[in-house]
């Protein structure tokens, strides 16, 4: 993809991304939702976030895997643990790390 | 805030990455960075730009992952609405996924107040340079960042972390593992719309729960 085509492109997808984001509120016009929509929509956040973090851990490729050794596993549930524990998220981040180099790195999980 | 802006930083670095090593010039890639700020969308497209795909393959791509916001987006309609246009227009390019989440958490009542503005902002644009310096740094530094170590994950962890501050009660927890099975059981579906089937299908599981269980009024339900 040349330049120009590249350029194109982005400008595609900025427009893409201000549009999918305001989609609801860039109109003045009401667009009526119904109640239970509205009531259902506040398990959207969480949904899209378990949605994108739990396949990034339990799947490699395109499929479910199938050993208990990966290291992912081991820093997610430290991960975890920390935040019942202390409810920070850099901890939860720093300690997720901390179990996953070592198990990555040093014995290859 | 600082602590999910490392998680966004290192979401960034490792897009900034991705695009650095991507083949495609420079200065559209910087130019993606600024302009389109959409971190999955950018990772989705970036092997369709590289191997040539039509253009209408990579804004349809980008459409599709990106419809999680729209669905926030009826989420920020409540506090937003009565911008002007110029100021909707600008809201819209700087919501994202944390601030969402965050914003809700701070405002639950789905109505205006004037220190919503200065929330936002701050958040947005620490959420921005947090994303944006190490995405610029990782597109210009990329055949020196070592990949394999997995510092992907650190963007994971983050929003593991933002996902458990969620979780409130049981109907939360319980639309969350709905999700999370959905999200995987759904993961060959292209265009990530497994994130949209999943977030159908909590919702409709989060509803069933409430439906079920009359904990204590709620003035929307009354039918009477």
């Amino acid at each position: 993809m040349d330049l120009t085509e590249a350029l194109i492109a982005v400008v595609g997808l900025t427009v893409i991304t201000v549009v999918t984001r305001g989609f609801f509120f860039l109109s003045r016009r009401e667009i009526p939702l119904p109640d239970w929509l509205r009531q259902g929509l506040r398990y959207a956040p969480l949904a899209a976030m378990a949605a994108v973090v739990v396949p990034e851990v339990v799947m490699k490729g395109d499929q479910l895997i199938t050993t208990w050794q990966d290291a992912r596993l081991f820093a997610v549930a430290a991960g975890a643990a920390w935040f019942w524990w202390r409810r920070g998220i850099l901890g939860t981040i720093l300690v997720g790390m901390a179990v996953l180099l070592p198990l990555r790195l040093g014995l290859g999980w | 805030m600082l602590s999910t802006a490392i998680g966004i930083a290192a979401w960034g670095l490792i897009t900034g990455v991705a695009m650095g090593k991507s083949g495609l010039p420079i200065v559209a890639m910087v130019l993606m960075s600024l302009l389109v700020f959409a971190g999955s969308a950018q990772l989705a497209v970036l092997p369709l730009m590289s191997s040539g795909a039509p253009l209408w393959v990579v804004w349809a791509t980008a459409l599709c992952v990106n419809l999680r916001f729209v669905i926030f987006s009826a989420g920020w309609r409540p506090y937003f609405g009565h911008f002007p246009l110029g100021e909707r227009l600008r809201l819209a390019y700087f919501t994202a996924d944390l601030n969402y989440v965050l914003f809700m958490r701070r405002f639950p009542e789905p109505r205006p107040a004037p220190e919503q503005l200065p929330y936002f902002w701050g958040g947005a644009a620490c959420n921005w340079l947090a994303w944006q310096v190490p995405a610029l740094a990782g597109i210009f530094l990329a055949d020196a960042v070592p990949v394999h170590w997995g510092f992907g994950f650190a963007g994971t962890l983050a929003l593991l972390g933002v996902a458990l501050s969620l979780v409130s009660d049981r109907a939360t927890s319980v639309a969350a593992g709905v999700a999370a099975c959905a999200a995987v059981a759904a993961y060959a579906l292209p265009f990530k719309l497994n994130i949209v089937v999943a977030i159908a299908a909590a919702v409709a599981m989060g509803l069933l729960i409430d439906h079920s269980t009359p904990r204590r009024a709620a003035p929307l339900d009354d039918k009477t």
